[in-house]
């Protein structure tokens, strides 16, 4: 009997001195958790993404501020529920200090409410772009250092306007906040103009059969607003060739995307040529972001053609958080007060261009207007069009007003 | 009119895709009693291996023959060692073939990354065809329909009209008795599961030739066979077709008429067929 209570003890004992091990060890290091999407149909995105936190991190030798860098990666597959369940594990679980992440649109919502009830931990977006996440009751412990869905397509309803002469276009996009708030940053620049939205055709995420909804797009349209993620998009492009549908497309930021460009298939043929635009685009004509592209494919050898568009938004995240934490030289104390001052008031130069952050943490950044063009050497890159500079999250309208108008949705807004 | 002419095309096709798939499930649970839940890592293998064998040999018959081989070797091999010596054991099977899942799923990324993949289709079947009333359709997914057929035909002379058909019912009611009269039934049970699953590798090929190869194809295709055949009834071949239309059709009537809805019309279906036939349109009680 008392042999195997001093066993007990002897276990609890052992149990207690391995937690005050693991508590000394989180004392010294930082640990900072990555999550993305290796599961679902953002799987593309989501290895960029560790790519990026990778070579981040590479480049800085694991360390910031002095203290040595723990990573933790996580998996979500772009769904809200997910994103939050493995955004608990990493907070509650292994006890990340800071959370670079998420991928997608609703996870951002998700991950951004969640935040308000871990007060003392610091979440840096990843790539997630719906516009409510920082527009609309933020967080204060939330950053996002990319640009929004909106912002992304800023100049593109100009362009196509004044130089392509669109005047009627249909839409079918994914039916997610994300959707939503690129179709918004489209329509507000196209409706002002005096074009028309005449059809909105929103298509759950994740269908693999568009015909249906091709099928939808009316006859009159001059061209077609398409917007969906990953695989999806694919499929959508194939279908649409093999239709036999004549009407030109113009891409919103994902369907442009090098995890779209670079995949193999017929409906390569009829990319060249289509607008676009983005935060960032890899016909950038500029000796840092040449660099930048070059690490790339050093350091990544079986990777795409040039670098994405989620792994830059992640690769910002992270150098992001490492300058923060250089700053404060690795002080945490306080939870973690003086890093989240100095991460507000950043002034990243980045290879497309300096980014800061506006009163709700969330990014003001060059906008890049894009034409899909053929390289030399076969594969399919982003030519630069028009650059619009210091692109702010109201679009250049005053807040207020701006807010006003309401949130993305399925109706709004609206010009038929 | 044009657009529910154009919608009911659509899934009449889909469902074609879909039947393909679930006939292999339906084939090995009917036969076997196995639910197999990694019937959508053989549908990936079959793609992919289909896609590897096109991009070697830049032949489209070929690479449905590859994909097709592929995923039966895998398949067999599945039964054979893991899944024929818990015969019987329905808990267990499910467990090992989600297991065989997931490391599937994870090996596949690691080896073909996380783009999609596409086939480059042959000229005579890319592009659409003319047609009265929607002016043109994809001649391919015109093909997926006839591919259908014949898939169904095959299997229904194959069960009933074959000595090895013949055999594989006999094993179905009793296996021990199948045995006493000499003939190997283990032997028999691993055909069985290899054609089960060269059907799915050559419904991977198929779809990924009509749609598109990504990862997380697996548990869509997982599932759309599941709701096939929960509704059409376990183990019956016209309960997979009839099932495969009503899912079909819903998706793409739903796509075309009210898209926010359309992914939960399926699931209706499924509860309304369960509530009125609990085993299914043409199910009867295991």
């Amino acid at each position: 009997m008392l042999s195997r209570k001093l066993r007990c003890l002897a276990l609890v004992a052992g149990i207690t001195a391995g937690f005050s091990v693991s508590v000394s060890a989180q004392s010294t290091n930082i640990r900072i958790g990555g999550l993305a999407t290796l599961d679902g149909p953002f799987v593309a995105l989501g290895q960029e993404a560790f790519r990026a936190m990778e070579l981040a991190f590479e480049e800085a030798n694991y360390t910031a501020g002095g203290r040595k860098i723990e990573w933790i990666k996580e998996s979500s597959d772009g769904r809200p529920d997910v994103a939050l369940t493995k955004a608990r594990k990493l907070i509650e679980q292994d006890k990340v200090d800071i959370l670079i992440g998420p991928m997608s649109g609703g996870e951002g919502l998700a991950i951004k409410e969640y935040a308000k009830t871990a007060p003392t931990r610091t979440f840096v977006n990843g790539f997630s772009a719906a516009q409510e996440t920082t527009l609309v009751s933020p967080a204060p412990n939330f950053f996002r250092f990319g640009a929004d869905g909106a912002q992304w397509q800023a100049g593109l309803g100009n362009y196509v306007y004044d130089t392509k002469g669109y005047r009627n276009v249909a839409v079918v996009a994914g039916d997610y906040s994300f959707g939503y708030t690129q179709v918004l940053g489209f329509m507000s620049e196209f409706c002002a103009k005096g074009g028309k939205v005449i059809e909105k055709i929103w298509v759950p995420n994740g269908t693999k059969d568009f015909s249906s909804a091709i099928a939808r797009i009316p006859n009159k349209a001059d061209a077609v607003y398409i917007m969906m993620g990953g695989a999806d998009s694919i499929n959508f492009l194939t279908q649409y060739d093999q239709s036999g549908a004549k009407q030109p497309l113009i891409l919103g930021s994902n369907v442009s995307d090098q995890t779209v460009l670079s995949a193999k298939g017929p409906f390569q043929r009829r990319l060249v040529g289509l607008p676009s635009a983005h935060m960032v685009a890899d016909g950038i004509e500029d000796a840092v972001y040449k660099d930048y592209v070059a690490k790339y494919k050093k350091r990544f050898p079986d990777g795409l053609s040039s670098p994405s568009a989620p792994f830059y938004g992640y690769y910002v995240a992270t150098k992001a958080v490492l300058a923060g934490l250089n700053q404060v030289a690795g002080d945490l104390s306080g939870d973690q007060a003086k890093f989240r001052a100095a991460l507000s008031k950043l002034r990243l130069d980045m290879p497309a261009g300096q980014v800061s952050l506006d009163e709700n943490r969330q990014a003001i950044a060059n906008i890049y207007v894009t034409e899909v063009a053929r390289a030399p050497d076969g594969s399919l890159f982003n030519k630069v069009v028009k650059v619009i500079p210091n692109v702010n999250q109201t679009l250049g309208h005053p807040r207020e007003a701006f807010i006003a108008r309401g949130v993305p949705s399925r109706d709004n807004p609206s010009c038929p | 009119m044009k657009l529910l002419l154009l919608a009911t095309l659509n899934g009449i096709t889909l469902a074609a895709l879909y039947f393909i798939v679930a006939s292999g499930f339906t084939l090995i649970f009917g036969m076997m009693r196995v639910v197999n839940l990694a019937h959508g890592s053989l549908y990936l293998i079959g793609a992919y291996l289909g896609h590897d064998v096109a991009a070697l040999s830049g032949s489209f018959p070929l690479a449905l023959a590859g994909g097709a081989l592929g995923a039966a070797l895998v398949g067999m091999a599945i039964h054979y060692f893991l899944l024929d010596r818990y015969q019987g054991d329905d808990l267990r099977q499910a467990l090992i073939t989600i297991g065989l899942s997931i490391i599937a799923a994870d090996l596949l990324l690691a080896r073909y990354g996380g783009l999609s993949y596409q086939f480059e289709l042959p000229e005579m079947f890319y592009g659409s065809m003319p047609m009265p009333i929607v002016s043109g359709y994809p001649i391919f997914r015109i093909v997926l329909i006839g591919l259908a057929i014949a898939v169904y035909l095959g299997l229904w002379l194959l069960v009933q009209r074959t000595r090895f058909g013949i055999m594989i019912r006999a094993g179905v009611d009793d296996r021990h008795m199948l045995g006493a009269l000499g003939v190997n039934v283990p032997l028999i049970s691993t055909l069985v599961f290899g054609l089960g699953a060269a059907l799915v590798g050559f419904a991977g090929v198929v779809g990924s030739a009509s749609l598109s190869i990504a990862p997380g194809e697996d548990a869509r295709y997982l599932l759309s066979s599941l709701v096939v055949v929960i509704v059409g009834g376990m183990g019956s071949l016209p309960g997979a077709a009839i099932g495969a239309l009503l899912i079909g059709l819903a998706e793409q009537i739903g796509l075309a008429y009210f898209p926010t809805y359309s992914i939960i019309l399926s699931f209706v279906i499924m509860v309304a067929v369960l509530a009125w036939r609990p085993y299914g349109l043409m199910g009867r009680p295991a």
